[in-house]
């Protein structure tokens, strides 16, 4: 027997590493050079992207998040060719198309067809390949009544339109994107959110930078974290996602940042899911043993109707004493939106002090405004200050009904009165 | 990522960073003459009459300069066709002064697209050598132009010109090259080079001839002179544009075609002095900017 032939990778980073170096005082003239020749300007360097390894299947769509600074901009400059490396390799197997920012290189003072025809140029296609794709690109960007206008006179939802249209129709296997989602009237952006549907469909390779947990949860196969140049996790895009809240919101981190301590591996273990299940994280000195909702009527339920009174309860055992610990729970809906979020941070800080062995019960009223979908809910108990003490993601879902589904997220109780005006009052010029 | 489950032989080759050509001529041109012809279409984007003006601009200026160098100041001597002579070395070295002014700052300007896509560096350079030879073009009409009109016959040796205007852009290119990448290290070469131009147009015979040049000494002065690429240059397409005992050759006026090799090898030097420097910085140019 044969073992399969094993997958080629679309991208393969081999330990790459890359410094800046910033000169404190930059000299930048001649002048500089000849009256202090023997001052040599002190530099820092920047580390920002620190032996970083991935190899992204043909196929994926791969998430690569991290804060401001973390590197992911830089990685991706290394991948679009932008910088070259230090150290280490990286492979790019297929036609590769980089959209580091939309519409570079557009001239204000030209129209449509000439921008089009120089970005398409820029990107990478051949004057012939960019003039059959043009009728395509107005349409997508929708402006087919425009095209004659200077761009200058665009509106900025035009222009980035047109930008995005222009990335899309190049035709490439693999796509870097950074963080070009959270462009357009809402309208184009579910355009956009479909396109990158039909990108994963058509099996493309997708490499996206993003700060929005939101798009990674919803189209990436996979993701990674990035943090001060170092691949902190790789995996499930939840797992990932929440990983990165965890940096974000920890006080820990930040203080780890305040001291910025030389190449000590980051990451703390309560960073990685739990061994004997991948949705849940923390340290393990709490445990949330069981969760779930009842309705008006104080009964367990799977089923929560739209605008009534509900509660969601979650039974939690401590294992070492805490105090004043945080109770979170947040609900999210199909689209894997979070819409809703409770916390006992907003609420009362002061939970009290639980000795080892103690349980609680922790119980959130809430008035149930959500329109009819699945939603599931992700409870975390966290330490006063950051670090989760246990965190189960999606531990349960809860399908709410209602008897008018306007297919909108939420459904607020409202009240709607329409009033036939008196025919005086009505905007006539006097003329008297 | 130690045992990698696939052949990394069947990768191919890692790549390799931004570079100053790119390994793909098709491309490189493209985008070079795509960069060119766009500042070409909008420097007279807006006027009402458009790309006319490409062409009467230069047909304006000349004229002033015509009237005021043969009717009003008398440079010429006895030279016949002097006005010609002067247009025609104006505009040679216009394209110089517009290839490497241009190129200083080039990367600069285009910082937007240097910092955000990988395409092959030298293109900013060589569009805006391409933008100035498109202008040189319409200026030399408008010299034919005036050449017809005070008289001059058409010629054999002007099919020299494509050869002369060849050897003028090699030294644009070159000094084109060079300044690009040295401006973005060192701010100040685009003043100091405001300067070498400006001493360069008064070390070049343009609105004189060597032919003027006068004195004990004449002959070593008028070689020296030529061992400057520009001067040859002016200096052989007047040759070959109007010709006549005026005007005689680049090779005659320094005493031997083997003198030509001076300017010949600076001509060349600049060119892959200039490219091996470029070719150096480009892969870091998109960090320093």
């Amino acid at each position: 027997m044969s073992t399969p032939e094993p997958v080629i990778p679309a991208v393969f980073v081999d330990g790459v590493s890359k410094e800046f170096i910033l000169p404190r005082e930059q000299v930048h003239t001649l002048k500089e050079r000849a009256l202090h020749p023997l001052r040599r300007p002190g530099h820092d360097r920047l580390r920002a992207l620190r032996d970083v390894s991935i190899a992204i299947e043909p196929g994926e769509f791969f998430g690569i998040v991290g804060r401001n600074g973390s590197g992911k901009s830089t990685l991706l400059k290394c991948l679009a060719g932008i910088y070259g490396a230090d150290k280490g390799d990286i492979y790019i197997n297929g036609r590769l198309s980089a959209f580091i920012e939309l519409g570079v290189g557009f001239n204000p003072d030209l129209a449509a067809l000439d921008n089009v025809m120089l970005n398409a140029t820029m990107l990478g296609l051949s004057p012939r390949e960019a003039r059959k794709r043009f009728d395509s690109v107005i349409a997508f960007a929708e402006l087919e009544e425009f095209v004659d206008l200077k761009i200058k006179n665009y509106s900025s939802g035009m222009l980035v339109r047109l930008a995005f249209a222009v990335m899309i129709q190049v035709d490439a296997e693999i796509l870097l994107i950074d963080e070009v989602l959270a462009v357009g009237d809402a309208n184009f952006q579910q355009k956009c959110f479909d396109e990158f549907e039909r990108i994963r469909h058509d099996g493309k390779t997708v490499l996206l930078v993003t700060h929005d947990m939101n798009s990674v949860r919803r189209f990436c196969t996979r993701a990674m974290l990035l943090e001060k140049g170092r691949v902190v996790a790789i995996g499930d895009p939840e797992a990932v996602g929440s990983k990165y809240l965890e940096l974000n919101f920890s006080h820990e981190a930040r203080a780890a940042e305040a001291q910025e301590a030389g190449d000590a591996p980051a990451g703390p273990a309560q960073l990685l899911p739990r061994l004997d299940d991948p949705q849940r994280f923390g340290s393990g000195e709490v445990d949330i043993e069981d969760a779930w909702f009842e309705d008006e009527t104080g009964t367990r339920t799977e089923i929560l109707k739209t605008a009534f009174e509900c509660t969601f309860v979650a039974e939690v055992v401590f294992h070492e004493r805490i105090e004043n610990p945080r109770f979170t729970l947040e609900l999210q809906n199909n689209h894997r939106t979070i819409v809703f979020r409770a916390s006992s941070e907003y609420k009362d800080p002061e939970t009290g002090a639980f000795e080892a062995g103690r349980r609680a019960q922790l119980r959130i009223f809430f008035g149930n405004l959500l329109g009819p979908d699945r939603y599931f809910a992700t409870v975390s108990v966290e330490r006063q200050g950051g670090g989760w003490l246990d965190r189960r993601e999606r531990l349960l879902t809860t399908i709410v009904t209602g008897t008018i589904d306007t297919g909108a997220v939420v459904q607020f109780p409202y009240d709607l009165a329409v009033h036939p005006l008196a025919d005086a009052t009505t905007l006539e010029p006097a003329h008297e | 990522m130690s045992a990698e489950p696939f052949d990394i032989a069947k990768l191919g080759r890692p790549i390799s960073g931004p570079t100053a050509t790119g390994n793909d001529w098709r491309r490189f041109w493209t985008l070079a003459r795509t960069l060119a012809l766009t500042d070409f279409k909008l420097k007279f984007f807006g006027s009402a009459l458009g790309y006319l003006w490409q062409l009467m601009r230069p047909l304006l200026l000349f004229g002033v300069l015509y009237i005021v160098f043969t009717q009003i100041v008398n440079l010429s001597g006895k030279a016949p066709y002097f006005g010609i002579a002067l247009l025609l070395g104006i505009v040679l070295y216009g394209f110089f002064t517009e290839a490497t002014a241009g190129g200083v700052r080039c990367l600069i300007e285009r910082e937007n697209l240097v910092r955000k896509i990988d395409f092959p560096r030298l293109a900013v350079p060589v569009a805006v050598v391409l933008n100035a030879l498109m202008n040189l073009g319409l200026n030399l009409i408008a010299v034919f132009v005036f050449l017809m009109v005070s008289g001059g016959g058409v010629r054999l040796s002007w099919l020299e010109l494509p050869f002369i205007i060849a050897v003028l852009v090699v030294v644009g290119l070159g000094f084109a090259m060079l300044l690009s990448v040295s401006f973005v290290k060192y701010r100040d070469v685009a003043p100091i080079w405001d300067v070498i131009l400006q001493a360069l147009f008064y070390a070049t015979p343009i609105f004189y001839t060597v032919q003027t040049i006068h004195g004990p000494h004449a002959e070593a002065i008028r070689r020296a002179l030529l061992c400057n690429p520009l001067a040859t240059v002016i200096q052989q397409a007047r040759h070959a544009l109007i010709g006549g005992p005026g005007y005689p050759s680049a090779a005659t006026v320094m005493g031997g075609t083997v003198w030509l090799l001076i300017p010949a090898s600076i001509t060349v030097g600049v060119c892959v002095w200039g490219y091996l420097v470029f070719r150096r910085s480009a892969p870091r140019v998109a960090e320093l900017l």
